[in-house]
């Protein structure tokens, strides 16, 4: 985008250079200080006490003073150097500069500079054209005319659904000192919009009653059955060995898929948490893909089914959080290796390719030759607690959320998550992410 | 687009996007908020979402009369008439999707309570926000003049097709199990064939755009949930 630059605010550099003569001027009457003290001492009559304390404060004073303006004046001529007019300055890179998403608008209510934040929060927003073209709540809407009309500011809560859900404080200020509506030029910096993010108080609340509720569901059944054995144990089977056994192994099993279900929904709850944020640490797509590779490479054997790797010898890098890609390939190939086991062969790949929506993209594909998906499940695979079989999901030790969080995951990398199966021919899961362009 | 001589004529078709891009906004925020209504059961907010389509047909009241104006006044040539048409068609299909949610939010004042928790409604959410993003998907690419990006829009239609009708069943199973559960969950069949209608005309809009982009209609195979295997494309989920 390229750099609106509008001039900042005249700034006043004799009023810069005056305080810096200031600073000068208080030193030079410290110092004048401290010699009128050692004058006195001469006069007093205890001269060696008093000519030791004001030497002790001349030294204070000049080492206390010295470095603190030293450091005063050296922002001041550096402020000076950066304001004076002639300086190569923008007034875009101080809002570049801004945490929070902020927009310039003309009367017109027309973009004239999107910051850094709020193009990373909104990567449509363009210069020159309506703001509300691509924020297109209505509450901004009306915002904005209501500033662009009479009032000087307004504000407003704005929720935004798509990819993710986040919600935000919205300010709508008109500039101080902008002169009157029609006598501005279109183009000409006329309000500004600044945008506090609010959504992870949101998401606390919702993730609270949510989180109850699924545990609750979830986690009843296996501690009904985990009950109903240990009140066989203690009736009927009490002196039963053989039943003591197998009772024992199904509450093991019963009991761990209810420690991993709460680890699930734990997890599922942070990514949820965190969906507003993009993760932005540089990751190596081919070195992610070897390292669960290797991890599963243990299940993969047991399971006699074969992993096979085509990756570029490249680096292909992502703007992403390294754990949470981990565990979308992790879920992936185990799903693979687990339900696909039949077919032997779990094929993982990793090609550039163009995406209509996001561009420049890496796609991930997971591919088995199992049994496949039936056409009616695939697209409800990702609800939470979805399984196409849940017998088979059972036996698997499988906790219907895995999925879930893939897709979470993905979607918080701004990226998509496809499924295709013919039944009877296996599965492929394809995990689009934005490419990251090496600046 | 070609530059205008004439000033005002741009404003005008300017002032004809702004009110596509408000009628969506409003779309968006409505569905949301049937959604919304629909989950908590929150009679008074479907009562909001009831009352504020009649911004919609207001709306596209004005586009149509805007629009009629404008081709009678200026008597635009080819790129500038198929866009005013375009817009038109738009306007009135963002109105339909406004009826439609105004009809869930109609269900959502009759519909018993108690039922609430059946898991379907995972589905039906599952459902509204792949609608909520093929609606916000495709006035992005109008207000960006994106073909590509409408052309996305409409690939993807099948998505929700498949989702219904998964719904369906789903549905028709719980009917079985629990008789008492049949009227709500006839409500909900309604909903799912609602918000699967507003999927319907976000896909023509999505033919509107590439048709004001390209000036050619989209066409060729397009994975209908119904009817094609699953192996021609890669579903979104
Ligand atoms: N590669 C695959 N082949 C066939 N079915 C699969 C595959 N991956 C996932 N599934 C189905 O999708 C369901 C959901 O998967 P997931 O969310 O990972 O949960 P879990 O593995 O804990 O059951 C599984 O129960 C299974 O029925
Ligand atoms: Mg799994």
């Amino acid at each position: 985008m390229p750099e609106a630059g509008a001039p900042l605010p005249e700034a006043p550099p004799s009023a810069l250079r005056s305080r810096v003569v200031q600073g000068k001027v208080l030193r030079l009457m410290a110092l004048a200080t401290g010699l009128a003290v050692l004058a006195l001492a001469h006069l007093s009559s205890l001269p060696w006490l008093a000519h030791g304390l004001a030497l002790l404060l001349l030294a204070l004073i000049y080492v206390g003073w010295r470095p603190a303006l030293r450091r005063e004046e050296g922002r001041l001529s550096e402020a000076a150097r950066v304001l004076r007019p002639d300086a190569e300055f923008k007034l875009s890179t101080v809002l570049d500069a801004l945490g929070a998403p902020t927009i310039l608008t003309d009367r017109r209510g027309h973009i004239v500079h999107a910051n850094a934040a709020a193009l990373k929060a909104f990567p449509g927003l363009k210069q020159g054209h309506p703001v509300t073209f691509f924020i297109r709540a209505p509450a901004m809407l009306s915002g904005l005319e209501a500033v662009l009309g009479n009032d000087s500011e307004v504000r407003f809560e704005l929720l935004d659904h798509i990819p993710v859900e986040r919600s935000y404080d919205v300010l709508i200020r008109r500039l101080g000192g902008a002169p009157e509506v029609g006598h501005l030029a279109i183009g000409t910096a006329f309000a500004v919009i600044f945008m506090t993010e609010t959504s992870a108080a949101k998401r606390i609340e919702a993730m609270r009653v949510d989180f109850v509720a699924n545990a609750s569901h979830e986690l009843r059944t296996p501690l009904a059955s985990i009950l109903g054995f240990v009140e066989t144990l203690q009736g009927p089977a009490r002196d039963d060995a053989t039943a003591r056994r197998t009772f024992l192994g199904i509450m093991e099993t019963q009991a761990r898929r209810m420690a991993r279900l709460i680890d699930d929904l734990l997890s599922l709850s942070k990514i949820e948490m965190s969906a507003h944020i993009t993760p932005s640490a540089e990751i190596d797509l081919v070195a992610a893909l070897r390292s669960v590779v290797d991890t599963l490479g243990g299940l993969a054997q047991d399971r006699a089914v074969a992993l096979k790797l085509t990756l570029p010898e490249a680096r292909s890098l992502v703007a992403g959080d390294r754990d949470e890609l981990l565990r979308v390939f992790e879920n992936l190939i185990e799903n693979g290796i687990k339900y696909g086991q039949s077919g032997g062969v779990v094929e993982i790949g990793l090609t550039p390719v163009e995406d209509a929506v996001i561009g420049p993209a890496l796609a991930i594909t997971v591919r088995d030759f199992g049994p496949g998906i039936a056409a009616k499940h695939l697209p409800r695979l990702t609800e939470r607690f979805y399984r196409a079989d849940v017998s088979e999901s059972r036996v698997m030790g499988g906790t219907g959320l895995g999925l879930s969080i893939v897709k979470h995951i993905v979607t918080r990398h701004r990226g998509r998550l496809g499924i295709a199966s013919i039944p009877g021919d296996g599965a492929t899961f394809t995990v689009t992410l934005p490419a990251l362009t090496p600046k | 687009m070609t530059q205008h001589i004439v000033r005002t004529f741009d404003e005008e078709l300017g002032l004809l996007s702004s009110k596509i891009n408000q009628m969506g906004g409003i779309a968006e925020a409505m569905m949301v908020d049937a959604l919304d209504a629909l989950s908590k059961h929150d009679v008074s907010k479907a009562r909001g979402v009831i009352e504020r389509d009649a911004q919609l047909d207001a709306l596209q009241h004005d586009i149509e009369e805007l629009a009629v104006l404008v081709i009678a006044r200026r008597q635009p040539m080819a790129n500038d008439l198929r866009q005013i048409m375009g817009t038109i068609r738009i306007a009135s299909d963002l109105e339909r999707i406004g009826d439609l949610v105004k009809n869930i939010g109609k269900r959502v004042t009759v519909m018993e309570e108690r039922f609430l928790s059946m898991r379907s409604l995972s589905g039906i959410q599952h459902m509204a926000h792949l609608v909520l993003g093929q609606v916000k998907t495709v006035v992005d690419s109008f207000a960006q003049n994106n073909a590509e990006l409408a052309r996305h829009v409409w690939l993807h239609d099948g998505e929700v097709d498949t989702l219904n009708n998964s719904l369906f069943r789903e549905l028709l199973t719980y009917m079985m199990e629990d008789p008492r559960s049949i009227t709500f969950a006839t409500h909900l069949l309604f909903i799912a064939k609602n918000i699967e209608r507003a999927g319907d005309h976000a896909t023509n809009i999505a033919e509107t755009v590439y048709f004001i982009e390209t000036g050619q209609q989209l066409s060729g195979p397009r994975p209908k949930g119904d009817t094609a295997p699953y192996s021609l494309s890669a579903k979104d989920v």
